[in-house]
């Protein structure tokens, strides 16, 4: 066995190694039900929570090590492509996967506490392994078929995580809403589907973009496609006009559940639409389908909602549900800056999409983790039950405080180098305009954000703290290492970002 | 690699005094703070470099080492020191040395988290004054903030929350406008790094280019301007240093101390190192308003500080004061000019440094700032009354002393200046903010120290302990030392603004 994968081999053995990441995730799951089906009345919420971060854990180190032995990328033979084209492993899903795979053992991590009391914990962790499982296989789907099935195989359960609390009755509403919102937009992902198939006579992504140049006057059915595919796209990342669903669900959810959502969800919704947009519509731009606006004006509508909802907040949980809406809308630049032709400026500026998304997997997660911690407390949910936490849970605190500046993009932390790159990359592609929108809502960000490091630190406790004695080990960890990470993504920022924009390169090539 | 070992060092100073017990915090924040000063110290014994460092001059102690690559621009750990940078290195690392010290008394409450942020303010502080590449900078002048934002926020007066937030929003603010002005101008110029040297000699080369349909002198006046701004509110200067007296009231002392003493520094640093040493022709076109800020920055300023009854807000506002000569010193751009401006720093940063410590020694025993509430105070603290005495002299320019050396070559260099028209008017016109400051200085001592004894407050007036004494006596004898021997400093100063005169053609001494 070669340390790298090469080649085009189509037998078994070498698509179950290509795809190691993906099977590991779902064998996990599957152990999971097996343990559970063994011991159907006991309550084995570690040996669960241990196998699920083995198996997430694993597939990370499988995911890391193919990205850079160079796996399914241009020095090694180019992507690997696996059943007749309709998936293909390549740096693109692998870093995806790689953020995946991180937030989910984060997200397990702090399960593991917040679900203590739960009577059958199970179905949790499965639920959220399956999800995960077919977020990987979104990250290297390259048929519109693969695409679809992929993200219902994600939403199915990510539904059912969302409305986990069945007693809780925010939960069950939260789950209902992202159940419906999710519906129509599957149908109108499905509608847009079939007018690209109806328009290009194909589903597989390179054979779309082949065809385009030749459809004649089946141009307008194929814009009417592209623009459904991108409001599928929308759904999954949370942006506008499909972003009304996330402040319920990321509020009602439980907050391991909000912050597998905005993060590890809201990345494989970008894993589609960069994957999609390059390989199969890049063309449509030529004959004057030129999405690259439509997702230019959805970006500067997304940023300017988000964080301008967020200001206005005045539950935490609530917050960071807007500013993750704001963060899709950075994220969305990567598609703005396209331009046909420009295959350089293109993988520069969706490279940094990437490496934002990968700081954002860490410093949004955290923060989510954070709410989950004090939610556990029963801490109340505004900025004043908040007030000054800091002096019973210092360590935590000053996470929280790393995360709150790192998505605001102060120069200290890992998300200041990648909001700079995305925005240097727009300007580079001659979108300054979006780069300024992008940096006036940052600042602006800074305004919320530091709402949270004031009410921790700097006020004093308005509520009764002695439930803060305890610290829940799993909790606590995933909050720190998540801050240790962010941390340290500012002088380790340069592989991320190398990595990325070779993936993105590859797309482009 | 020492400038590397140095910030390590005092970086593992703040990490280890942030996790120590409170009881040991204090002695131990101090025991740590002498090793920065070991090694400014052996820094200096070992400076045998010429000329300036961004224009092509020797860099001593420098270090290059890649960092990370983007949008095919090279990030660097960059640092090294000339004759500019050395004397706020060892400025900055007395003054955070006698800051703990003189917090031993106020400050009894968390004290190993506000003995760790002192530290962590100094290495960020070293940062800034080592850092050659714009980035590795920009995140030191960044991470400066953060602890500052908690110093004054949990450990300061009753509107502590008010200033924390006005300095953070302020100072942010202002760090956006330079940063994008001064990315403008790297994307505008051939250059694929960040080195603040390249930049700079680039500029000088004339290579500047246009930015979108910005012309490149268009570009540079931008530029200039922006930089300009972001650095001023800073200094501060009028009308933007609204922040800096509420700041000041409201900060404990040995936070106004570090503030007064290195963080306004920065401000006129980085106006030297970047408006003044990559723009030279743009700060002759702007000369006149620039001096005019200048000039009214020192007499309003002195106006304000003649109106206020806090001894706090006086010497505040006498930092505005002079801050002004500063200003008014790099706008004549002249040998004496320049260089008297950053030996004016270094001696500003120590008597003001000094007064605010001696008022700090003050208000420990009375628990009163105001005017008013106190006289005669002559009598029950001599030593360190009369070393606030002291210092009021030397603020006051008294020959033999440090501030004199400053304000003396400033004067002299602006007033044959080439560079500024009507340059004598505006050297008058500012000569006469002394007499102001005599004036309030005088007033206020003989209200508080001199004349009958009495007190408002209920406290029995104790001697001073000695460690809040030392420290006065450490930085009076410094400005003595400093005042005989200007050339301690000067030397060294002038040899690295020479170079930046000659970049006009030279001019009068």
């Amino acid at each position: 066995m070669s340390l790298v994968l090469q080649g085009t081999t189509t037998d078994w053995v070498f698509s179950v190694r290509a795809l190691l990441p993906v099977v590991l995730l779902a064998l996990t799951g599957l152990a999971v039900f097996g343990i559970n089906s063994l011991r159907p009345d006991g309550r084995d919420n570690k040996l669960l929570a241990l196998t699920s971060i083995a198996g997430t854990l694993s597939a990370l180190a499988v995911t890391v090590w193919y990205l850079f032995a160079g796996t399914g990328q241009p020095t090694h033979g180019g992507a690997i492509s696996l059943f007749s084209g309709a998936i293909v492993v390549d740096g693109l899903g692998l870093f995806f996967t790689a953020i995946f795979t991180s937030v989910a053992t984060l997200v397990i991590a702090a399960s593991y506490d917040y679900f203590e009391t739960d009577a059958n914990p199970a179905s949790f962790y499965s639920l959220l392994l399956l999800s995960t499982t077919a977020m990987g296989l979104m990250a290297v789907s390259n048929s519109l078929v693969t695409v679809f099935v992929s993200l219902e195989m994600t939403s199915l359960p990510s539904y059912a995580l969302v409305a986990y609390l069945k007693d809780n009755r925010g939960s069950v509403e939260a789950g209902l809403k992202y159940f419906l919102i999710g519906a129509v937009s599957s149908a109108v992902l499905a509608f847009g589907i079939s007018l690209v198939y109806a328009a290009t006579g194909s589903l597989l992504l390179p054979d779309i973009a082949a065809q385009i140049g030749s459809i004649g006057d089946l141009n307008g059915v194929l814009g009417i496609g592209i623009v459904m595919i991108a409001g599928g796209v929308a759904f999954k990342t949370a942006s506008v006009p499909f972003h009304f669903w996330a402040p319920e669900a990321y509020e009602g959810a439980p907050a391991p559940v909000s912050a597998f959502l905005s993060s590890a969800s809201k990345a494989a919704g970008f894993a589609v639409g960069f994957r999609v947009f390059a390989t199969a519509f890049q063309p449509a731009i030529d004959i004057g389908i030129d999405w690259g606006l439509l997702f230019g004006i959805l970006a500067v509508v997304t940023m300017v909602l988000g964080n301008f909802a967020a200001a206005t907040q005045t539950e935490v949980k609530r917050m960071l549900a807007y500013s993750s809406i704001g963060h899709a809308g950075y994220a969305l630049i990567g598609l703005a800056a396209v331009t046909a032709g420009a295959s350089a400026t293109n993988a520069t500026v969706m490279g940094a999409a990437m490496a934002h998304l990968f700081v954002y997997g860490f410093m949004n997660t955290g923060a989510f983790l954070f709410i989950a911690m004090v939610e556990r407390w029963g801490v109340g949910r505004t900025f004043e039950d908040y007030a000054g936490l800091a002096e019973r849970a210092p360590m935590a605190s000053l996470a929280m405080a790393v995360f709150m500046f790192s998505l605001a993009g102060l120069p200290l932390f890992g998300g200041f180098f990648s909001k700079y790159f995305l925005f240097l990359g727009a300007i580079n592609a001659g979108f300054w305009w979006l780069a300024a929108v992008g940096a006036v809502t940052s600042t602006l960000s800074l305004f919320y954000y530091s709402r949270v490091v004031k009410a921790l630190w700097l006020e004093e406790a308005t509520t009764d703290l002695d439930a803060i004695g305890d610290a829940p080990t799993g909790l606590y960890a995933a909050v720190i290492v998540a801050g240790v990470v962010t941390v340290l993504l500012l002088p380790g920022f340069g592989p991320v970002i190398e990595t990325a924009e070779a993936a993105a390169a590859a797309l482009f090539a | 690699m020492i400038l590397g070992a140095l910030l390590a060092v005092t970086f593992a100073a703040a990490l280890l005094v942030f996790a120590a017990p409170d009881e040991y915090a204090p002695k131990l924040a101090f025991g740590l703070s002498l090793l920065p000063i070991a090694g400014s110290l052996y820094l200096w014994s070992a400076f045998e470099a010429g000329g300036n460092a961004l224009t092509g001059g020797e860099i001593a102690f420098s270090t290059a080492v890649p960092w990370l690559e983007v949008a095919g621009y090279q990030l660097q750990w960059y640092v090294g020191l000339d004759g500019i940078s050395l004397p706020l290195v060892i400025l900055t690392s007395f003054l955070t040395s006698l800051a703990i010290v003189s917090a031993w008394t106020p400050i009894d409450d968390r004290k190993s988290q506000f003995y760790g942020l002192m530290l962590l303010m100094e290495a960020n502080l070293l940062g800034v004054f080592t850092a050659l590449d714009f980035f590795l900078w920009f995140v030191f002048w960044e991470a400066v903030l953060v602890p500052m934002y908690f110093l004054i926020g949990i450990w300061g007066g009753p509107r502590r929350r008010y200033a924390a937030i006005k300095f953070f929003v302020y100072t942010n603010i202002a760090s956006l406008v330079m940063f994008i002005g001064f990315m403008m101008l790297v994307i505008g110029l051939p250059v694929n790094s960040f080195g603040l040297p390249e930049i700079s000699q680039s500029l000088a080369a004339g290579e500047l280019g246009s930015f979108f349909w910005l012309p490149a002198d268009t570009l540079a006046l931008v530029a200039f301007a922006a930089m300009f701004i972001g650095f001023a509110v800073k200094v501060p200067v009028v009308p933007v240093h609204t922040w800096l007296p509420d700041a000041h009231v409201e900060a404990p002392t040995p936070v106004s101390v570090m503030l007064a003493g290195v963080l306004l520094k920065m401000g006129t640093y980085a106006l030297l190192r970047y408006n003044y040493t990559m723009l030279p022709t743009q700060a002759e076109y702007f000369a006149v308003p620039i001096a005019i800020i200048a000039v009214v920055s020192v007499i309003y300023g002195a106006m304000l500080a003649l109106a206020q009854e806090d001894l706090k807000r006086i010497v505040a506002y006498s930092s505005v004061s002079s801050m002004g000569y500063v200003l008014l010193g790099l706008v004549a751009f002249t040998e004496f000019g320049l260089g008297g401006a950053t030996f004016q720093m270094v001696a500003h940063g120590l008597i003001s440094g000094l007064m605010f410590m001696a008022v700090g020694v003050i208000y420990n025993a009375t628990h009163t700032r105001l005017v008013g509430d106190m006289s005669g105070l002559a009598d029950r603290m001599p030593i360190a009354v009369w070393i606030l005495v002291a210092g009021a002299f030397a603020y006051m320019g008294l020959p033999l002393m440090a501030g004199f050396a400053g304000e003396f070559f400033i004067f002299v260099g602006s007033f044959g200046s080439t560079v500024l028209p009507y340059a004598p008017v505006f050297t008058a016109v500012a000569m006469f903010g002394i007499v102001i400051v005599a004036g309030y200085l005088l007033r206020a001592m003989q209200g508080t120290l001199f004349g009958p004894f009495n007190l408002e407050t209920d406290y029995d007036l104790d001697r001073a302990p000695l460690h809040d004494v030392a420290p006065l006596v450490a930085l009076l004898a410094a400005i003595i030392v400093l005042g005989v021997v200007p050339s301690l400093f000067f030397d060294m100063i002038r040899d690295a603004t020479v170079p930046l005169v000659e970049l006009l053609g030279g001019g009068a001494p």
